[in-house]
């Protein structure tokens, strides 16, 4: 096949990581410090409190918006994470992964919103993900190091390129699926495409963009290990570690860890999208409506057709 | 002035549409429009909407109907043709001028209710006004006074999915009536509830409107709700309008060879009335008269039977042949007396609850107005004849809709 000319897009995509380099080191600079202080003062913030203490809130989070038994887990898991002695990295993923999605969210629900609203920009927008998805990870940490070196930056920024396109795809599906007449309804009460958007769109949506968060935290925790690669501190760096130096029992500890907070984070956020009727922060809200219910039903009348299949 | 007045609007769907308003006016067809890739929804639409008038819109789906109702809030601008709001052109609004437009003038009920879920009752019924920037307290009391009207006080604080079908839609309703707009659009409202309870919606949007008086143009694909609520009926088909007229005149006097087969298997004992089938009275005599004078009146229109009125026209009662005569052997100046189970309906009675009447009493019934007067009479074979479908074997319907107009006839 020697008669195809060899297209340097490889030289070309060198030659724009250099000019970046070169041209907009302040932008880098200002990157790189923001995400190392945040993910750095998150992690001073959570190894402030004692690993014990620190469990048992995360437990009591867990009871909040789910269960009893998911707060046994967590309390177990997280006790599991102080005895194996991988605390510390085990926060520092956290935070990062808290960081890159906090970003991440930031950058994906505005963009899925306007894929959702304008075609073009929908067209546009899903090679772009296609593209930010399919490339292997291995292959973003090569510029990342180039621009922000080593440490937080560089993980929380691969993390970020590599958890946003489900965040921007399930805020658009979301957007999109809600049920027409019910936006039509707003448009034909004289909603600004504003009100309809904060009023029916995005708390219809909900659900799935909550999914598509929940996508984000879980595709930034498998990326927060990758980072460990370019020296971003946490459990990643251990288990890349334990590769180095072929450690199955470090690297088995870590990983573990690993699966530990996955599974903590999962299951926290997709109770968010869904609130589950055994959580302690429903039987709350039903207590309180139940309250009201019975103000309301002091001056109430019945009503005709109540009999009819309520 | 008319509260909507629509001068030949269409709408046409696809791809530079105004080529369709050509060709549509060059006298191409609908198919040839759809070769085009152009779909014609409605085709030269001229209607007006009195205020306080129900006006409906009634056709299958696919006829257009939607469409226009959609144009006249704008949610679809008009490709041609003018639309009135009270007298203000609304044709080509900019879309502030729509919202304004929308939350002063016209509000609107959906077929599948599109309330807000994860909002209460309460809330939804004050959205419009929520949208509008009214304050808190004012859009609640509104809120509340709508859902009274509709008789839902005290669930203000239901969420929508702790509600009935019926319920839900008595929500959209009051959303609608709180907005405070003289215009609503029901776009198909009643037509996701059940039988039962869309007979019981149609009761109570009847009652509401007898109180308020609201200008509603509603949108059916079912005859007989289109007959029950609409003061005039807009027939549609293919996108154009077919007829428009009162329930009487759409089933007495169909336009089109659609039309008619359409209100073939209407019940028209519940759409026709009895001021619309009575004849004049004839065979009625004065309580002085003479019985001669009854006999040469009866001989005169053939009967047996005397309607017999005083001088201010109001029923005394019936006299019968054979009294009459009884009376002329005897030598008597004055009529027999007169029996007095003549029934006395008013023209406004459908024919359904004249049957009973009618099995009771010999005599014709005697239609009276407000006053007591007699205005007509409805003899028992005009009942009858009445319920047999007008030009029904000449129109070329097919034996099965003929079938079919038998049996709603006799239903």
């Amino acid at each position: 096949m020697s008669f195809i000319p060899h297209i340097p897009l490889g030289a070309g995509a060198e030659a724009a990581v250099d000019w970046i380099k070169a041209n907009l080191p302040v932008v880098l600079d200002a990157i790189s410090d923001s995400f190392n202080f945040l993910a750095g003062e998150l992690t001073d913030l959570l190894m402030l409190l004692p690993a014990l203490v620190l469990a048992a809130l995360f437990a009591v989070l867990g009871a909040w918006v789910r269960s009893w038994k998911f707060a046994i887990f967590v309390l177990l898991g997280m006790t599991l994470i102080i005895s194996m002695e991988v605390w510390e990295p085990a926060m520092q993923t956290l935070s990062m992964v808290l960081v890159a999605t906090l970003v991440a969210v930031i950058i994906s629900i505005p963009v899925g919103i306007l894929a959702a609203k304008n075609a073009t920009v929908s067209a546009i927008v899903r090679p772009v993900l296609d593209f930010m998805q399919t490339m292997p990870a291995l292959v973003y940490l090569v510029p990342v190091v180039i621009f922000f070196s080593i440490g937080f930056a560089p993980g929380v920024v691969a993390t970020i390129i590599f958890s946003l396109p489900p965040g921007v795809r399930l805020t658009e599906l979301g957007i999109r699926q809600v049920d027409s007449e019910t936006v039509e309804a707003g448009e034909a009460f004289g909603g600004t495409s504003g009100q309809i958007l904060r009023g029916i769109q995005l708390p219809l949506g909900l659900p799935t963009i909550m999914a598509g968060i929940n996508q984000v935290i879980m595709l930034g925790l498998s990326m927060a290990v990758m980072a460990g690669f370019v020296g971003a501190p946490g459990l990643g760096k251990i288990v890349t570690g334990a590769l180095a130096t072929v450690d199955v029992a470090v690297g088995f500890e870590a990983g573990l860890g690993i699966v530990i907070l996955a599974i903590f984070l999962d299951r926290l956020t997709g109770a968010i999208g869904q609130p589950t009727p055994g959580s302690i922060g429903a039987a709350w809200r039903r207590r309180q409506s139940a309250k009201a219910e019975l103000a309301a039903a002091k001056s109430r009348r019945p009503a005709p057709g109540a009999g009819v299949g309520v | 002035m008319p509260a909507i007045e629509a001068t030949g609007l269409t709408k046409i769907f696809g791809r530079r549409p105004q080529r369709g308003v050509k060709m549509l006016r060059e006298g191409a067809t609908r198919e040839q429009l759809m070769k085009e890739g152009l779909t014609a929804a409605v085709i030269d639409a001229t209607f007006d909407v009195q205020p306080g008038e129900i006006f409906v819109v009634m056709g299958l789906s696919g006829s257009g109907k939607s469409t226009l109702i959609r144009n006249v809030n704008g949610l679809l601008e008009p490709t041609a043709g003018t639309l009135l709001v009270d007298g203000d052109d609304v044709t080509h609004l900019p879309p502030a001028g729509l919202r304004a437009l929308r939350r002063n003038k016209v509000s609107m009920v959906f077929q599948h209710f599109a309330l807000l879920p994860h909002r209460t009752v309460g809330e939804n019924a004050a959205y419009a006004l929520e949208l509008k920037g009214v304050s808190k307290a004012d859009r609640e009391k509104a809120a509340e006074e709508a859902l009274g009207m509709v008789g839902l006080d005290g669930w203000g604080g239901h969420l929508p999915s702790e509600l009935s079908g019926g319920m839900r839609q008595r929500v959209g309703l009051a959303r609608a009536l709180a907005a405070g707009t003289e215009i609503m659009l029901m776009d198909e409202a009643f037509s996701a509830l059940d039988p039962l309870i869309r007979k019981e919606m149609q009761d109570q949007l009847l009652e509401l409107q007898a109180d308020l008086g609201k200008t509603i143009l509603f949108i059916t694909h079912d005859l007989n709700e289109a007959m029950r609520l609409g003061d005039r009926i807009a027939m549609m088909r293919d996108g154009k309008i077919v007829q428009i007229g009162t329930a009487e005149q759409i089933l007495n006097e169909p336009a089109t060879d659609y039309v008619s087969q359409f209100v073939a298997d209407v019940d028209r004992t519940r759409v026709l009335t009895a001021g619309a089938v009575m004849e004049r009275p004839v065979a009625v005599i004065g309580s002085e008269s003479g019985p001669r004078a009854a006999r040469k009146l009866m001989s005169e229109h053939q009967t047996s039977s005397l309607l017999v009125v005083g001088r201010d026209r109001k029923v005394v009662g019936v006299v019968w042949e054979d009294d009459v005569a009884e009376a002329i052997r005897q030598g008597s100046d004055n009529l027999p007396r007169p029996s007095r189970a003549v029934a006395q309906v008013s023209p406004e009675t459908p024919l359904a609850e004249l049957f009973g009447d009618a099995a009771e009493n010999r005599s014709p019934l005697a239609v009276v107005n407000e006053k007591g007067a007699l205005v007509g009479v409805i003899p028992r074979v005009t009942l009858l004849s009445a319920l047999a479908v007008p030009n029904g074997s000449e129109n070329g319907t097919s034996t099965d809709s003929e079938a079919d107009a038998t049996a709603g006839g006799a239903r």
